[in-house]
């Protein structure tokens, strides 16, 4: 319901093979279709003019379901399946390995939910290591097809922003700034994991890779499914370098701004961007515009709402959790790596990602009780701003644009948007995160493990 | 005396000494509840400030120095902002005093029914009339009823020369305070004392009534979600410091006093120290500009005007037409076309007539010449639409030279059994069309030529036109001329679009329609009949010499009664707002700097390899700075004097180009965005060289 999709289970051995496809299914086309319906309100509140109400959330939903995510689920379920992904209702199977030992195999309908576990930003795997399961992601040409899927609808449905709000120029501008942090951290995360760990000769990490796709497809992915908000993982991140996990809970951290989860991206970055145009819209001596609204104190209050309120969530319960015994249990690494264990899991959770450093025992009830919190303040604490935000926007006059007026069609403005996503980030974040990755880093660096 | 304020310095000593002593007056809390970026301020400097005397208590000198000094420097912060608001409001109060010793009571001569009384001023009521001869000082606020009179207006608009205010017409307002120098007027009182336009001014100047205005409020609410989220960010450390310092065994360098010290140097302090003196500047600049604006909302909406309703006559031509060229008719010399005009002109006292006289001299090198005393003037009538001469000629023959409009000209010489030439009426049409006005000379029965009136479009007009365009702002012309002559001048001047033939309503119209595709519509009018079309538009500019209903309608006043004044009251709106952005981009770009002087000192300890000093987090340290206390020390007083050092800036604002918005968005973002990441590491650093040079630390 969420998007959020946190996994505490591993699915194949907790729930059914009916639970999955009916219960946990469902919900991964409801969540994303409910992104789309608040991002088409956010747009037809950009467009209208003086006008209340922001269209039906039922008709949305549904034609959202039926005219995307349905079918280009079943193209990607039927994709997944020609590569090897299971899909049966078959009991599990026992085999003999080559070893003479006997292993138990799963089976189930996992190929129906992977699909739409990616392209949903849901990620929510039917077994528990996800993607990394050679089950649900068997060869590199599934695994490309799962990386495609992770971005395909949310940055898609960028450009369609654009033309709902008649500027679609504007859209493409809102996508390249998307692009550029994501190969930023595709960047990052790649050179750290290459490159620099003295401790083990300068060799690349490859403990907790999924050994099939090494070492580049899993910082890939990592990198995607953290900005985008999916969640799904191919690899544990809890093995992945400092700074590429620095990366990856950096991305969430932003909140759903870098392509984000199916339509909650969209309505992520347009928050980022009416600050940005408040901001420095006022250095061009107008009361900062977006889109032809103007932008008034009711406005920035729920943008900043929507912006602040994942990172406030983030930093209390994280803080909380390194103090209290029931948090500091879970941990599985002490020293910093355990800050960062904490600090992602909520990170996950508040944006709704749903993808874990995998290292943290999440499924006491102590974790599963803030997490379940995070998760819903950060999906519906962003929700219930922008919906509002809308609303006011909706009622505004529509103030024609002049050469007076702030350009949100420039490559001045996506390098305005970035600095704004980042310096936001950043400051908010910045003491913990040097308590965690960065210290973490450093260490390695040093030569030190603790 | 506002010509003697526009000459103070922005730093004037009277000033200066006022401010530091009301910076001291606004550490009561109440008044400090106002700003909630400076109320967290003062709160931690409280707080430190017991600390400090618990230490002094206890004895414990261990931390003692450092605390002192992070305490001193956190009541500077405080009372730094408090100066930047003191001396920004000072400059206004300074004008109050004396608007107000102006404001004392008056004995009014109030006539009633019939009978002249002698009242105190401030027992006038609405409706009253007075009487007021050379030497009085009028009463109260109201409109000339009777009679004309110059008056000397300088009290309030630093104008020495005296100015002529009458009864009808749009002169006829008149202000309490201000003195008659000659002649006799009765007055209509129109305002109850104590609301009158000098107890207003005095208000408005001295910022007592000034509310937020609505960007000022948005501006607040953003700066306050940081202020939150960074109290929340510094506060929720605490929990992950306990985690580092038990993992790691080290202590970390966050007590309460670094804490609240990495708060204060997070918060936008810089912007939020300033946000009201840029407020209350921008009113005062306004005021320097001889605007007086109503409230600090017009000031605003100033910035975003993009539509511009301005009067042809005075502000886009000269006051009157003017006459140009000569065009004889065919068989006729031009030379005695210019004499016969400048004869039947020289008598003739309009604005029009003179321009005849000083075209012939121009032009045909025609001095002027006494008439000899025979001489007939005829003067312009509405009824004959002719003005002209009879004088004797050199052989004793009367000459009879007339001037006026094409078809009067053509009766005159008709009845006096001469012909039109056909000729001439095709060129008084193609003179018409193209939106001037043709004046038929005759002498006699013959017909001599046209004399070609225009408007002629003021000098540099055009560029400011231009200059306009490039703000993003719509030029449009208001004239009671026909559509023809209304084309042609609006081409001339370069304005966007005109209205021709021009009533109350239709102004009132297209200020409606203009405002309802979302435009911010500005006017400046004078008249009565302007007032409707003022009070509907976001920024009405009303003329101290207009009438007191305009007045009333318009949101700011214009004391010099200068039509072009709109525009630098869209400047000043421009400049407020663009101030305002500049330092909250430059207040949060500093945090950047701020970060890597203050966790790596607090945490450089964390994580330390078992013989070294310093853990891996002093790789953070990229200023290099001395030592942790040295560091959190030094970000803590660059925090305080940045504020001192932008107090010129917020005063005079962001200077303001005409650019588009892109280029002002890049210039504006170069310096401010990029200076603000820079400047701070520069200034921590030298901070830092200074602290350990003279053994503070």
């Amino acid at each position: 319901m969420t998007n959020t999709n946190w996994q505490a289970y591993p699915g194949e051995t907790t729930l059914s093979d009916l639970t999955q496809p009916l219960g946990l299914n469902v919900q991964n086309f409801l969540s994303a279709a409910t992104g789309i319906a608040v991002m088409a309100a956010l747009a037809r509140g950009i467009t209208g003019r003086q006008s209340s109400g922001l269209g039906n959330f039922w008709v949305d939903l549904v034609c959202s379901i039926l005219y995307i995510l349905l079918p280009i689920s079943i193209i990607v379920a039927v994709i997944l399946v020609s590569q090897g992904v299971v899909q049966n209702f078959s009991h599990y199977i026992d085999a003999k390995t080559l070893e003479g030992g006997s292993q138990i195999l799963p089976m189930g309908p996992a190929a129906s939910q992977v699909a739409i576990k990616q392209l949903g930003t849901n990620g929510g795997g039917f077994f528990g290591v996800n993607s990394a399961h050679p089950f649900e992601n068997p060869t590199p040409f599934s695994n490309f097809i799962e990386y495609l899927s992770i971005l395909i609808i949310p940055s898609a449905l960028v450009y369609s922003f654009g033309i709902l709000v008649n500027r679609r120029l504007h859209g493409i501008m809102l996508l390249s700034a998307m692009f550029i942090i994501l190969f930023a951290g595709i960047g990052i995360s790649l050179w750290s994991e290459f490159h620099v760990n003295p401790a083990i000769g300068g060799l690349p990490f490859m403990e907790g890779k999924e050994v099939r796709f090494g070492i580049f497809p899993s910082a890939l992915w990592s990198v995607l499914t953290t900005a985008a908000s999916n969640g799904s993982v191919n690899a544990m991140h809890d093995s992945l370098s400092p700074l590429a996990g620095l990366v990856a809970i950096f991305n969430m951290m932003l909140g759903e701004v870098v392509f984000g989860g199916v339509g909650s991206g969209v309505y992520g970055i347009v928050l980022f961007a009416i600050l940005t145009v408040f901001i420095a819209g006022l250095m061009v001596g107008r009361t900062p515009e977006y889109l032809g609204k103007k932008i008034e104190t009711r406005d920035v209050f729920f943008a900043v709402i929507g912006v602040l309120l994942p990172c406030a969530v983030v930093l209390i319960l994280s803080s909380i959790s390194l103090v209290v015994p029931g948090g500091l249990a879970g941990l599985s690494n002490k020293g910093p790596h355990g800050l960062s264990q904490v600090l992602y899991a909520f990170t996950s959770a508040a944006n709704n990602n749903g993808s874990a450093f995998a290292g943290l025992n999440a499924s006491t009830p102590y974790f599963t009780i803030l997490t379940s919190i995070a998760m819903l303040l950060g999906r519906f604490g962003v929700i219930i701003p922008v919906l509002a935000l809308s609303d006011s926007l909706g009622r505004k006059k529509y103030t024609p644009p002049s050469t007076g007026t702030f350009p949100t069609e420039s490559s001045l403005f996506v390098i305005l948007l970035i600095s704004v996503i980042v310096i936001v980030g950043a400051l908010t974040f910045f003491p913990a995160l040097t308590l965690g990755p960065i210290i973490e880093h450093f260490l390695m660096i040093g030569g030190r493990t603790l | 005396m506002t010509t003697q304020n526009k000459k103070t310095n922005l730093f004037d000593p009277q000033i200066v000494r006022r401010a530091i002593s009301d910076s001291f007056r606004k550490l009561d809390p109440r008044i400090q509840v106002k700003n909630p970026v400076m109320l967290v301020v003062f709160i931690c400097a409280i707080i430190l400030t017991i600390v400090v005397i618990v230490e002094i208590a206890g004895s414990q000198y261990s931390d003692f120095k450092f605390n002192i000094q992070i305490m001193l420097w956190l009541w500077f912060t405080v009372l730094f902002a408090n100066f930047a608001e003191a001396i920004a409001e000072g400059r206004g109060k300074a004008q109050a005093d004396t608007l107000r010793a102006m404001r004392k009571d008056t004995v009014a001569r109030r006539i009633r029914n019939g009978q002249e009384e002698k009242v105190s001023a401030s027992d006038l009521a609405i409706g009253d009339l007075v009487l007021c001869e050379a030497g009085d000082i009028i009463p109260g606020d109201g409109d000339v009823v009777e009679g004309i009179a110059s008056v000397d207006e300088s009290a309030i608009t630093g104008e020495s020369a005296p100015v002529i205010r009458e009864s009808g017409g749009d002169r006829s307002a008149v202000t309490g305070g201000t003195r008659v120098i000659s002649d006799r007027i009765t007055i209509g009182i129109t305002a109850t004392p104590g609301q009158s336009f000098l107890d207003r001014m005095i208000s408005m100047v001295e910022g007592a009534k000034r509310q937020q205005t609505p960007n000022e409020r948005a501006l607040s609410v953003l700066l306050l979600s940081l202020t939150a989220i960074f109290l929340l960010a510094v506060g929720t450390l605490k929990g992950f410091t306990t985690y580092s310092e038990n993992a790691s065994g080290n202590q970390s360098f966050a007590s309460l006093t670094v804490l609240i010290s990495l708060v204060v140097c997070l918060i936008p302090t810089t912007i939020g120290g300033l946000l009201s003196a840029i407020g209350i500047s921008g009113m005062d600049r306004m005021l320097r500009k001889n605007v007086l604006a109503m409230s600090g909302k017009a000031v605003e909406a100033a910035g975003d005007i993009d539509v511009m309703l301005l009067d042809k006559t005075g502000t886009i031509t000269l006051g009157n037409r003017m006459a140009t060229s000569l065009i004889p008719v065919w068989g006729t010399s031009i030379d005695r076309l210019a004499d016969a005009a400048q004869l039947a002109s020289l008598p003739d006292e309009t604005p029009e007539g003179r321009s005849i006289v000083v075209l012939a001299k121009d032009k045909y090198g025609l001095r002027g010449r006494d008439l000899p005393s025979q001489t007939r003037f005829i003067p312009f009538s509405a009824r004959t639409r002719i003005s002209g001469v009879d004088l004797p000629g050199r052989d004793g023959t009367m000459r009879t030279i007339r001037k006026g409009a094409i078809e009067s000209i053509w009766n005159h010489v008709r009845s006096n059994g001469g012909l039109f030439p056909l000729e001439l009426n095709v060129t008084a049409h193609d003179v018409a069309r193209s939106g001037a006005t043709p004046l038929a000379v005759a002498e006699g029965s013959e017909v001599l030529g046209l004399i070609v009136l225009k408007d002629v479009v003021k000098g540099g007009i055009r560029e400011r036109f231009a200059e306009l365009r490039r703000m993003g702002i719509k030029t449009i012309m208001i004239t009671g001329d026909n559509p023809l002559t209304a084309a042609s001048i609006a081409a001339e001047a370069g304005v966007d679009d005109f209205i021709a033939e021009a009533t109350p309503e239709t102004k009132l119209q297209r200020i409606r329609d203009e405002q309802s595709e979302g435009h911010l519509v500005a006017m400046i009018g004078d008249g009565t009949n302007d007032a409707p079309a003022l009070a509907q538009s976001d920024v009405g500019v009303a003329m101290n010499t207009g009438t007191q209903a305009a007045r009333e309608a318009g949101n700011m006043v214009d004391l010099d009664s200068n039509p072009t004044k709109l525009i630098e009251v869209v400047e000043t709106g421009k400049q407020l707002l663009m101030t305002r952005g500049a330092l909250t981009t430059f207040s949060i770009a500093n945090d950047v700097s701020k970060y890597f002087a203050i966790l790596p000192a607090m945490f450089s300890g964390l994580y330390a390899s078992a013989g070294g000093q310093l853990g891996p987090l002093a790789a953070l340290n990229v200023m290099g700075l001395h030592s942790p206390q040295s560091a959190v020390l030094s970000a803590v007083i660059f925090n305080a004097l940045i504020i001192v050092a932008l107090i010129p800036l917020a005063l005079k604002g962001v200077k303001y180009r005409p650019l588009g918005a892109s280029v002002i968005l890049s210039r504006n973002l170069a310096l401010f965005g990029l200076g603000g990441l820079i400047i701070p590491f520069v200034g921590i650093k030298l901070i830092d060289l200074l602290l350990v040079n003279f053994k503070l630390i």
